[in-house]
């Protein structure tokens, strides 16, 4: 019970990372284009999934709370600040959708509170999972670390990253939603973003070299998630090589497999840690009558009917955003 | 323990939640209104059901994205500011908000899209259907919120084992009476603000003689099911009522403003109860009527809220004038609904331009029945989180400090004034434009994904330069 949960949290983390990953990298983008036109087009090719996308959040804050109580207690409660600027990016970004259709004076403010927003929650992200991989300060199962006990060189690169990973994913998809200038602007930055995300995870891998952060030792004591680094770097260079073939439903696959593998070897670093390296998966877990409660209903039966609900809705828009004239 | 992060997250947890339950409690009642609207123009092929549709799905769109990013917040706030409520409660809460999530969020996110954007491409029955799971994923959140607050309320089926609440009985807790009082209370709310929100807009556009169609059809549709709703309303209030004088008698006391053990108790109708001294001024009261209420007895005797050690007592004002603003609200409303279906009826209320006044400008009273029903709940509860058993100073974030708590508060408060600020702006234009198409058309080139529907409408589109230029 405890292992079904735990592989709904590692799902649901993935599917957020992913799905959000490559709406919130459009957001990003948004920055770097100049025409309300392409704005309006690139916010288009992700319009009609975002909320879902984000749902995953959601579903991941609340399998956390219903099946793992003391990790959600601590982890929220150590995050306050990044959490509540990952908020506040998130509702500025979330409310630009309508707003900005709205308005034609103030639609500046929206946009840039669309890609400010979306930049600020990626951020807060990476920064997230970058103090809990360098560990958080914690004594007999409490967060002793204060107001910014999660702030540190490390933390702060890989909220950058994750912005750059993000970014990616968000012009894999727009290959594969957007045509004319905006598909070759993407187009351009996919190998830009690459080596960018390269460079950055020379970065992080020598950093924790070089601090001795304990997801080395792990990594030297049991190297069988290497399996998932050396999916990673096969799908980079396939990506590398179809970008010359310009098949426009690739990049955002093999980009996508490329994160996977890198939540993947996450995921298994921490092992069997919840918090790593101090509250394990059992120790955070709430007890079977909980557990017992959501598998019966919400697990085995609402979570395949989810997943068929978040693909009818990516089945009902898939395809290219239709060109009803090319702007362009 | 530090009692300024105390307050401020107190403060901080009002500030947010009473802002997001306007949002949800109005786009239920919306939600259930667009799917009758498309099935009445699905059966019946009128137009003016498809401008109205389309008209309200604007303001939906709307509504329901302010819902949506401000709800984020109140799942993470549970863990960042009340990490021991979430440590303690998490095995049965936590579940509970699962299930909202995985029922709810899931299934109106997904189809949201589709309301949205999808018109034009998928089938007339998949679009009605994707309208009618938006208003059943908006019903099934306010299920699971309702039991998860009336949990908080009546707390049941649990043991306490290492300092946690454990589930020892999951159907005593799903299937709580309270919970399926207060949901059916909850929903009645949420469908008359969208039933007096459209009857208004109905009676405004009226009275500036324009869309008279349109205006006609929201007028009578809102007036009539208000006009059915609220009777049912106070019959589950009154319930209502009753678990709370069974499971919280202090929050009765407070709510009726007694002080003393009264036999047979008076009804406090009016009056401004005086914490220090202990008694209420300029009292206006019924006697014997307070035991009738409460017991349905001539004779019973009624507990005062001397009763309870002070440490457990509620603060008494906000309470007792909560609770009759709201009481107040649901009589006008009542007043307004079933005088306006009179007239409607009868086919006079559109001569009535008084009336049409008062019925425009009650769109606000749902609401504020809505938030002072809320305040009555959880400010009765007080001191406790969950009642009886968890006090809300120990629910609280151990180590939070008052700069913390100080700068989320700022930014939240920051954010959602500007962010509502907007919202409510772009409504009322919606609102004044009218059934029209949209007030700013994007670029109709740019927004492939947009549903061409409202420029392919001749109705619409024949008046789409006139709102354009409003």
């Amino acid at each position: 019970m405890i292992l079904y949960w735990a592989a709904i949290l590692v799902i649901s983390t993935l599917l957020y990372v992913l799905l959000d990953g490559f709406d919130l990298g459009v957001g990003i983008l948004t920055a770097a284009v100049r025409s309300d036109a392409r704005r309006e087009a690139m916010m288009s090719a992700i319009e009609p999934t975002w909320d879902g996308n984000e749902t995953w959040l959601v579903t991941t804050g609340v399998v956390l709370w219903g099946a793992f109580p003391v990790a959600h207690a601590t982890l929220l409660s150590a995050f306050y600040l990044p959490l509540l600027l990952m908020l506040a990016g998130l509702i500025l970004r979330g409310v630009a959708f309508e707003f900005r259709h709205r308005t034609e004076r103030w639609r500046g403010l929206w946009d840039a509170s669309f890609a400010g927003g979306s930049l600020v929650a990626a951020f807060m992200q990476g920064l997230t999972v970058g103090a809990l991989v360098e560990g958080l300060p914690i004594a007999n199962g409490h967060y002793v670390g204060g107001d910014l006990g999660w702030l540190s060189p490390f933390p702060l690169l890989c909220g950058v990253g994750l912005c750059i990973g993000y970014s990616l994913l968000g012009a894999s998809w727009l290959v594969r939603k957007c045509r004319g200038d905006i598909c070759e602007f993407a187009y351009r930055l996919i190998p830009l973003l690459s080596l960018a995300l390269l460079l950055f995870l020379i970065a992080v891998f020598g950093f924790a070299l070089s601090e001795h952060l304990p997801v080395m030792n792990r990594w030297l004591e049991r190297p069988y998630p290497f399996v998932f680094p050396a999916i990673g770097i096969i799908a980079a260079i396939v990506l590398a090589a179809t970008l010359q073939r310009r098949s426009d439903q690739a990049p955002f696959r093999l980009v996508a497999i490329i994160f996977a593998a890198a939540f993947g070897t996450l995921a298994l670093s921490f092992w069997p840690y919840m918090i790593p390296f101090s509250i394990t998966i059992e120790e955070a877990a709430a007890p079977h009558s909980s557990l017992a409660f959501m598998f019966w209903g919400a697990g085995l039966f609402v979570f395949p009917l989810m997943l068929l609900y978040n693909a009818t809705n990516y089945s009902v828009f898939r395809g290219r955003i239709r060109p009803e004239a090319d702007p362009y | 323990m530090d009692l300024s992060a105390l307050v401020l997250s107190r403060l901080q947890f009002a500030f947010t939640v009473s802002f997001h339950v306007i949002c949800p409690s109005f786009t239920i009642g919306l939600a259930a209104w667009l799917t009758v609207l498309e099935a009445l123009y699905l059966a019946t092929g009128l137009p003016a059901y498809r401008t109205v549709f389309e008209f309200w799905l604007k303001i939906f769109g709307i509504a329901f994205g302010l819902g949506v990013v401000s709800g984020i917040v109140m799942a993470f706030e549970l863990g960042t500011n009340w990490s021991e409520f979430s440590r303690v409660s998490g095995p049965i809460q936590g579940p509970l908000l699962a299930y909202e999530n995985f029922t709810a969020f899931a299934l109106e996110a997904s189809f949201f899209g589709v309301l949205l954007f999808g018109r034009q491409r998928v089938a007339p029955w998949f679009y009605l259907l994707s309208t009618a799971m938006v208003a059943l994923g908006t019903t099934f959140s306010a299920f699971w919120i309702m039991v998860n607050n009336s949990w908080m309320q009546a707390p049941v089926g649990y043991a306490i084992e290492n300092g946690a609440f454990v589930p020892t009985d999951w159907s005593k807790i799903v299937f709580s009476p309270v919970a399926w009082v207060r949901f059916p209370h909850m929903l009645l709310a949420s469908y008359l603000t969208g039933a007096f929100c459209v009857a208004a807009t109905g009676a405004w556009y009226l009275l500036r003689r324009k869309f008279h169609i349109e205006a006609r059809i929201m007028l009578r549709m809102g007036l009539y099911l208000a006009a059915i709703l609220i009777p049912a309303q106070l019959f589950f209030g009154h319930l209502t009522g009753d678990f709370v004088h069974d499971y919280q008698p202090a929050k009765f006391a407070a709510i009726e403003g007694r002080w003393r053990d009264e036999q047979p108790a008076s009804e406090v109708l009016m009056a401004i109860p005086d914490p220090a001294s202990g008694t209420n001024r300029f009292a206006v009261s019924v006697p014997v009527l307070g035991s009738l209420i409460a017991s349905l007895s001539f004779t019973s005797k009624e507990i005062g809220l001397t009763d309870c050690p002070p440490q457990d007592r509620p603060p008494v004002l906000i309470p007792f004038f909560a609770f009759r603003v709201m009481v107040g609200c649901g009589m006008i409303m009542l007043l307004l609904a079933w005088i306006g279906t009179y007239l409607s009826v009868k086919n006079r209320i559109e001569q009535n331009r008084a009336l049409l006044y008062c019925i425009f400008l009650s769109f606000p009273l749902p609401h504020i029945a809505i938030l002072t029903g809320w305040f009555t709940a959880e400010v009765g509860r007080q001191p406790w989180t969950v009642y009886g058993v968890l006090r809300t100073a120990d629910a609280l974030t151990p180590f939070l400090t008052t700069r913390a708590a100080t700068i989320s508060l700022i930014v939240f408060c920051f954010v959602y004034v500007f962010i509502f600020a907007f919202g409510i702006l772009y409504i009322y234009r919606l609102l004044r434009a009218g059934p029209v198409g949209s007030l700013v058309l994007p670029p109709v080139n740019a927004i492939p994904n947009r549903p061409m529907s409202v420029v392919d409408h001749p109705a619409l589109s024949e008046s789409r330069r006139f709102a354009a230029g409003e």
